[in-house]
C-alpha cells in the first residue's frame, strides 16, 4: 500500500542481501528437523498445492480463502529486511510480499479485534520433526493487532522475485522484522482475528525464556545466552560479531511500546 | 568369547599411536573444510558442534573401556590413555573455537562463563579435565601411584557436566542429548557396581 515507504529507501539500500544459497540452506524448520540443513533436505515433501487458508474469528469476510483470492488485487512489493534469530544470527534478506495490513483490509476486521493468530500447516506423513514431536505442532504465533497492521509487516509468498523455496516457509508466510525470527511464522494456514492474547508456541514450551512479543532488544538477554551481539550468517569461519540493534534497526515501530517496560513484555 | 580373544590379540598388536593421529587430522581436516566454505554458511556453529559431540563421544569410549572388559572380555585398555588424551584434544578445540571463534571477546567469554549455567558446566567440566591431560603420562602414573587412580575418577562428574552440557544447549524436545546423559549415567552407575562387588574381594585378600 501507500503507506509501503514507510521504510526509507535509503535504509533498504544500505542492506546487503545474503546469497540465495545462505538463505536457504540456514534454517530453522522444526517440522522438518532439528539442524539448520534439515530443512533444506527435507521440505520437498511438504505438498502446497493447491494451499488454502483458514480465515476466522472476528472478520466480516470469514471462510476458506485460496491464496490466489487472498493475494488477488494486492502488489507484492521487494522489501530488504535484517532478519535476526533469537539463538544470536541474522541474514538480510530480500522478501517479495505484501502487507499484513491489506489482507487484513480484505477480511474486514471487527472492531471487537485485538490480535491476529496464525498457525503453520501440519502434514505428519511429509514432516519428519512433527513425527518425532520435538514441539508441540501445528506451530502457532500471533501479533497484536496494531503490530500487525504496521507498514514493515508483510506476507512474504517470495525471495530475490523467485516463489519462496519451501524451507523458507512456502507458500505464504509472516515477516515482522523487528521481531525474533520465530515469530515470522512460516507456511500459514490459518489467520484469526481475536480478542485475547492467543498462544505462542516457544512461549507455550518455555515462557521464561520467549515472551509473546519477543521484539529484538539487545539489552534484554534471553536467559541462555547475550543478545548484545550476532553474527551475520555467511562471513566465514573468522566472521566478526555486530551489535545487535534495537528493534533490529527499525526505530520507527517504537511508538506500539510506548509506555511498556520492555522488560517486563519480552 | 573367541571373537574376544581374536580383537584382543589383534590389538595387542596394533600400536596405539595412530588413535593420536587420527583425531588431529580429523580436527584440522574440519577445521580446513570450515575455512575453505565447505561447512554451510555459518561454519564457526556447525565446527562447535561438531568438535563438542566428537569429544563427548571420545570420552564416553573412554569411559566404556572398563566395563567392555568386564562384559564381553574385549581389553582395550591399552588405547584408554590415546583415547583420554585425544578426548581432551577435542574438548580443548571445541573450547577455542566457542571462545576465539565465537564470542570473540574476553570479557563476554568470562560473562557466558559466570552466567550461563550451560556454558558454566561445560567450562566446569573442561576444568576438570586439564589435570588429567596433565597427568596422562608414564611418569606422573608412576610417581603418583594409588593416587593417580584416584584423581582420575575426575572423568565421572566432568563426564556427568559434559552430557549436562549437551542436554542444556538444545531446544525443544531433542533424544540425542538425553541419550548420551542416558549412556553416560548407565556407564556410571556400572562402575559403581563394579567398584562395589570389587572391594570385599580385595578386603579378604588383605
Amino acid at each position: 500500500g501507500a503507506v509501503g515507504s514507510a521504510l526509507p529507501a535509503a535504509a533498504q539500500a544500505a542492506l546487503e542481501p545474503n546469497p540465495i544459497e545462505d538463505i536457504r540452506t540456514y534454517n530453522n524448520f522444526y517440522e522438518f528437523g532439528t539442524g539448520k540443513d534439515d530443512p533444506a533436505r527435507n521440505a520437498d515433501a511438504m505438498v502446497i498445492e493447491p494451499w488454502s487458508i483458514e480465515v476466522d474469528g472476528l472478520v466480516d469476510n470469514p471462510g476458506t480463502w485460496s491464496l490466489a483470492d487472498l493475494m488477488d488485487g494486492l502488489t507484492v512489493e521487494e522489501r530488504i529486511y535484517r532478519f535476526r534469530c533469537v539463538e544470536a544470527w541474522s541474514m538480510v534478506v530480500p522478501w517479495n510480499g505484501v502487507e499484513l495490513a491489506d489482507v487484513l483490509a480484505k477480511v474486514g476486521v471487527n472492531p471487537e479485534a485485538k490480535f491476529v493468530a496464525f498457525e503453520t500447516v501440519v502434514q505428519p506423513e511429509n514432516m519428519p520433526g512433527v513425527r518425532r514431536q520435538v514441539i508441540p505442532f501445528p506451530y502457532v504465533e500471533g501479533l497484536r493487532l496494531d503490530e500487525a497492521m504496521h507498514p514493515l509487516t508483510i506476507l512474504a509468498t517470495g525471495i530475490y522475485g523467485e516463489p519462496m523455496a519451501k524451507q523458507n516457509g512456502a507458500p505464504i508466510r509472516l515477516v515482522v522484522p523487528w521481531k525474533y525470527g520465530f515469530k515470522s511464522i512460516k507456511s500459514i494456514v490459518r489467520i484469526s482475528l481475536v480478542e485475547e492474547e492467543p498462544p505462542a508456541t516457544w512461549n507455550i514450551i518455555n515462557p521464561r525464556e520467549y515472551g509473546f512479543y519477543s521484539n529484538v532488544n539487545p539489552e534484554v538477554d534471553h536467559p541462555r545466552w547475550s543478545q548484545a551481539t550476532e553474527r551475520r550468517i555467511g562471513g566465514g569461519l573468522f566472521s566478526p560479531r555486530q551489535d545487535t540493534l534495537m528493534f533490529n534497526g527499525y526505530p520507527e515501530v517504537a511508538s506500539l511500546y510506548e509506555g511498556m517496560d520492555l522488560a517486563e513484555f519480552y | 568369547m573367541a571373537l574376544a580373544d581374536r580383537i584382543n590379540s589383534l590389538s595387542r598388536r596394533l600400536p596405539t599411536w595412530p588413535v593420536y593421529i587420527l583425531v588431529a587430522a580429523w580436527v584440522a581436516w574440519l577445521f580446513w573444510l570450515g575455512l575453505s566454505g565447505q561447512l554451510g554458511p555459518e561454519p564457526i556453529n556447525t565446527l562447535e558442534r561438531k568438535y563438542g559431540l566428537f569429544a563427548l563421544q571420545l570420552l564416553v569410549a573412554g569411559l566404556a573401556v572398563t566395563p567392555l572388559r568386564t562384559w564381553t572380555g574385549v581389553n582395550l585398555i591399552r588405547f584408554r590413555r590415546a583415547i583420554g588424551v585425544s578426548a581432551f584434544f577435542v574438548v580443548l578445540a571445541h573450547f577455542s573455537v566457542w571462545a576465539l571463534l565465537d564470542v570473540q571477546r574476553l570479557g563476554a567469554i568470562w560473562a557466558d562463563i559466570v552466567k550461563r549455567p550451560y556454558v558454566t558446566v561445560g567450562f566446569l567440566s573442561f576444568l576438570l579435565l586439564i589435570p588429567l591431560a596433565m597427568t596422562s603420562n608414564t611418569w606422573s602414573v608412576r610417581r603418583l601411584g594409588p593416587r593417580w587412580r584416584q584423581l582420575h575418577k575426575l572423568t565421572y562428574p566432568a563426564l556427568l557436566l559434559g552430557g549436562l552440557h549437551f542436554w542444556w544447549l538444545t531446544k525443544g524436545w531433542q533424544w540425542e542429548p538425553l541419550l548420551y546423559l542416558g549412556g553416560i549415567v548407565a556407564l556410571l552407575s556400572l562402575r559403581i557396581r563394579l567398584g562395589a562387588r570389587r572391594r570385599p574381594t580385595r578386603a579378604r585378600t588383605v
